[in-house]
């Protein structure tokens, strides 16, 4: 039998932590499927579990100076059904899983997964999203890209645990998401575009895009939305074919079971060309 | 470790593996067998039992989990109003064939039905998107939703 932790609180939980290599437990969705061993037989744990997700300062959603601070250990029903989450969000979100999934799946699970098909990434690349890590010495914060390392791997030492992920508490007047997988949902991720704008008279005051399981982390370039921000929509067609280019050399997917690298590459392409044409529409 | 959770409405107080599936511990050491093992990875739906009144996959719940939490399976819920509605629903529409999914789709009925009492139909679609049937091709199952909104209007 694997030894557990249960502790009411965080600060207890970081004195656990701090003491014992622990398996952190927050809804189970990630590590129990991939521990599944078959009907009966206990899955088998190395390390002690520290279950985290009935923590409740793990759980809260709040607006902090125009900031939405959300809990690890909020679920994705718990956010679907909250105020303060942003539609642009929630729509990603209602195309993860299925509904009993998301009852138990957490957001701090699917970041600290750091898998390059994890579907709330490219929404917190996209808005610059900082995620808090707390130990028993302290707190730090880590934007979202320094944070997820590569794939499987993010940046928490042994003694430390995702607390919260802060997002500036933002809306956008063009939303373009679009998840391609097998069946709606519940399949992995096979590629995924992320578009945000904000336009006003004809021209973009605001962008960013992110892709998701096209490169061994989520793909987003400053540089070439730079190019983008201040374009009116004629100039935006013009500079089109430099900005595509640009997409091509830093998107490099993978050929796997879901997918081909040739596809991905093709289908974000295109998705990337539809949102920017359509900014005037 | 040591757990106290209430199943059916019943207080427990077991010592069980922390990692124990909550599937396996239904099925093996409770007996509730209308709790099935369909895929073992949370992708059919057929292990589906609410929790704190919301459908999740059992197949996924460490038994470390479920402290201080209310567990409702078929067993019990099948002696409530709702669940006669669901099941005259399913019957009329003929969305029971092999039954393997059925506990798992009157599951996710009553959580979908808890929380939208009047889904259109592409909601019931959404809300039922967790769960497999291998036989009755998901429309018969959606009319049977549909009965059973009519049949128990009111209760939810
Ligand atoms: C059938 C099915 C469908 C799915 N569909 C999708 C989908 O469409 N899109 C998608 O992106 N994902 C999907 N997933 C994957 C999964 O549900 C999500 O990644 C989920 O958000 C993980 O959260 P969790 O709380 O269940 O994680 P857990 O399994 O509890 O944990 C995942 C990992 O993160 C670590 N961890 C968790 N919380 C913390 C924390 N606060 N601090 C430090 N470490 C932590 C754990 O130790 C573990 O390594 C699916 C999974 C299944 C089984
Ligand atoms: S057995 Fe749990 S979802 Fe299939
Ligand atoms: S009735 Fe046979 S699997 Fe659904």
């Amino acid at each position: 039998m694997v030894n557990a932790f249960h502790p009411e609180t965080l600060s207890k939980a970081l004195e656990i932590l701090a003491e014992n290599p622990c398996t952190i437990m927050a809804g189970g969705t990630d590590l129990m499927a991939q521990k599944a061993r078959g009907f009966a037989i206990r899955p088998v744990f190395e390390h002690p579990l520290l279950f985290i997700n009935h923590i409740d300062e793990l759980k809260q959603i709040s607006l902090e100076d125009n900031e939405i601070h959300i809990g690890a250990c909020a679920t994705l029903s718990e956010l679907l059904e909250s105020q303060l989450i942003a539609d642009t969000f929630k729509d990603v979100i209602r195309q993860m899983a299925s509904p009993p999934i998301r009852n138990l799946a957490t957001i701090g699970g699917n970041i600290c997964n750091a898998s390059p098909a994890a579907d709330t990434l490219p929404y917190l690349y996209a808005l610059d999203a900082q995620v808090e890590i707390q130990s028993q010495t302290g707190l730090r914060t880590l934007p979202i890209r320094e944070f997820i390392k590569a794939p499987k791997t993010n940046g928490l030492q042994n003694n430390e645990l995702l607390t919260h992920i802060v997002l500036p508490n933002k809306e956008f007047d063009i939303n373009f998401y679009r998840k391609l997988g097998q069946r709606r949902g519940m399949s992995l991720t096979k590629a995924s575009f992320h578009g945000l704008a904000n336009v006003t008279n004809g021209s973009v005051t605001d962008l960013c895009l992110a892709l998701g399981s096209v490169a061994p982390t989520i793909v987003r370039c400053e540089l070439t939305e730079q190019l983008l921000i201040g374009q009116s929509f004629i100039n935006i067609e013009e500079i089109l074919p430099t900005v595509l280019n640009k997409y091509s050399e830093i998107i490099k997917p993978i050929d796997d079971a879901r997918s081909t690298a040739k596809y991905r590459k093709e289908v974000s392409i295109r998705l990337i060309k539809n949102f920017l044409l359509g900014l005037g529409k | 470790m040591k757990i106290e959770f209430y199943l059916n409405n019943d207080p427990h107080e077991i010592e069980v593996d922390p990692a124990y599936r909550l599937l396996d511990l239904l099925r093996e050491d409770f007996g509730l067998t209308s709790v099935k093992e369909g895929c073992g990875e949370g992708e059919c739906g057929a292990c589906i039992v609410l929790m704190n009144g919301l459908a999740v996959n059992s197949c996924l719940v460490p038994c470390g989990s479920i402290l201080g939490k209310h567990i409702i399976t078929l067993e019990e819920f099948r002696k409530t109003d709702r669940y006669e509605a669901i099941e005259k629903g399913f019957m009329d529409a003929g969305a029971v064939q092999c039954g393997f999914c059925t506990p798992g789709f009157v599951m996710a009925t009553e959580s979908l039905l808890n929380q939208n009492p009047d889904p259109t139909d592409e909601e019931i679609r959404e809300g039922l998107s967790g769960n497999l049937c291998r036989c009755t091709g998901y429309n018969l199952i959606i009319k049977g939703v549909k009965l059973a909104m009519e049949k128990g209007a009111g209760l939810w």
